[in-house]
């Protein structure tokens, strides 16, 4: 690999990263970080998606009517996410029920859309693949942590494998219910934002406005 | 040249005319939306085509897992096919309670023909204490250990929990009294809380408890917090999940439901007394 394409594919790993940095994607990193297995699948299938997609409308891209371009990409990427889905009830059946609408929601997830009209778009097609495979795996680094960290609090488990023994199952572990629900993955992508751009603090926006101090001549 | 070669000839010449036009222009925009159409939808339609096959016999597959699970048949990691080979499976008219062969078993699925008005009955609200508006006419059911001498029933049973209808089976033993095992293979109640349904702890409990009292009476029912084991009632009662009391409520009031007249009651009356067939 040469220089260019590196940064390309390293770039959205923490530097630009697509859920911590351009907060795209958030709803379906909360919606299947409850189990990693769900998260890995998710994160395959997203990857494979914005992989393809990218290439694919790299592709065609100059041929691409700009009123209605859009509508071009959308197409391409619904098709292949129909085609993930598909292949997923095929050969991953057990995860793929548990996954169930938030595949076909790919769809909607930004960083696709996104990363088409952002690169695809003004870039040849190998390298618009290697934006796709790198964003795909900033997102899916986010979603592994995040899956991570809910999985083993949430259910004391791993992959399926019991790490912490819970009371429920006769252990002494004592289950943060929580971190089964959609709003702590909220907590951890914020916490894992603050860490980051403490770390990186390039990443830290200008505020878009500043309150006034009270002018005390004003009050009477 | 026949006039076949030429008029292809001649639409290939205007094809590329148009692709070499500007992008913006009308022609071009409306052929290249006419050809992301028809590449998308034969991509869409080839791998739908391809793969339902391998679908239709993994939710096959999944289905008989659960009603294997369900009626304890499984080692862990055993083979399903095999396991399910012990399995009879009946169509039964929910009305008459009797089995019936006027439905194909292999093709009738109950919860598309709850949904469609001639194989369905309204329900009056009443009634329908499990919350599923309309109920099949007839209902598959499975025999354990060979149809006319069988160790245990498994029954399909769906009702609304807190979130979402629960789908499951209940096997019962042979005396058509005693629960051998209760499981859901569908639902999206609250992980953690209502979502315990799935924990194999809690699905234990259901073994040896008897859902009818000697009047014939459903008396099942899932209670809040823990059962006292002192209760004369205790052998009809489960210990409810914590956190999840409209769940826990769900599945009491679904049994209550499907093993009642309204669901396969009158059926279990005519199969004790031998007058099912």
């Amino acid at each position: 690999m040469d220089a260019e394409t590196k940064k390309v594919v390293y770039d959205p790993l923490v530097d630009n990263n697509p859920i911590t940095l351009q907060i795209l994607g958030i709803c379906s990193a909360l919606a299947v970080t409850t189990t990693l297995a769900a998260s890995l699948l998710m994160c395959l299938a997203l990857t494979v998606v914005v992989a393809c997609s990218n290439a694919s409308i790299s592709m065609i891209r100059q041929h691409v009517p700009s009123s209605i371009r859009i509508i071009v990409q959308m197409t391409i990427i619904a098709s292949l996410v129909i085609v993930v889905d598909q292949l997923l009830k095929a050969f991953a059946y057990d995860i793929a029920k548990t996954l169930s609408v938030f595949v076909g929601l790919i769809i909607t997830n930004c960083i696709v859309l996104g990363r088409a009209e952002a690169f695809a778009m003004k870039n040849p097609p190998m390298i618009s693949m290697f934006d796709g495979l790198g964003n795909g795996l900033g997102y899916s680094l986010v979603l592994i942590i995040v899956g991570t960290v809910r999985e083993l609090f949430g259910s004391g488990t791993l992959l399926g494998y019991t790490i912490l023994p819970s009371v429920n199952d006769g252990g002494w572990y004592y289950t943060n219910g929580l971190m089964l629900l959609p709003p702590s993955a909220f907590f951890i992508i914020g916490l894992m934002i603050w860490g980051i751009r403490s770390w990186k603090a390039a990443q830290v926006e200008q505020p878009d406005f500043e309150i006034q101090k009270k002018h005390h001549s004003e009050v009477v | 040249m026949s006039t076949d070669d030429k008029l292809s000839g001649s639409m290939l010449a205007r094809f590329k005319s148009t692709m070499d036009q500007p992008n913006d222009s009308t022609e071009k925009t409306l052929l290249v939306a006419i050809i992301m159409c028809l590449a998308c939808s034969i991509v869409v339609a080839g791998a739908a085509v391809m793969l339902r096959p391998i679908q239709e016999s993994n939710a096959a597959l999944d289905r008989k897992r659960n009603i294997v699970q369900v009626a304890g048949l499984l080692a862990e990691n055993g083979d399903v096919e095999a396991a399910f080979e012990n399995v009879a499976s009946r169509m039964v008219n929910l009305e008459t309670g009797k089995f019936s062969t006027d439905i194909d078993g292999s093709t009738y699925d109950q919860y598309a023909a709850s949904r469609n008005p001639d194989m369905s009955i309204a329900l009056d609200k009443s009634e329908d204490i499990a919350g599923i508006g309309r109920r099949a006419l007839y209902s598959e059911v499975y025999l354990i250990g060979g149809a006319d001498d069988f160790e245990q029933i498994v029954l399909p049973i769906h009702g609304l929990g807190l979130w979402s209808t629960l789908y499951g089976f209940v096997s019962l033993s042979s005396d058509l009294t005693t629960i051998s095992g209760l499981k859901f293979y569908a639902h999206a109640e609250t992980p953690g809380l209502g979502g315990e349904v799935d924990n194999p702890v809690w699905q234990g409990k259901w073994d040896g408890k008897l859902a009818f009292d000697d009047t014939g009476e459903v008396q099942i029912e899932v209670v809040k917090g823990v059962v006292d084991p002192k209760s004369s009632q205790a052998i009809y009662q489960v210990d409810g999940l914590a956190g999840a009391t409209l769940t826990s409520r769900g599945v009491s009031q679904l049994l209550r439901f499907w093993l009642d007249e309204q669901g396969f009651g009158t059926f279990l009356q005519n199969l004790k007394q031998g007058e099912a067939s």
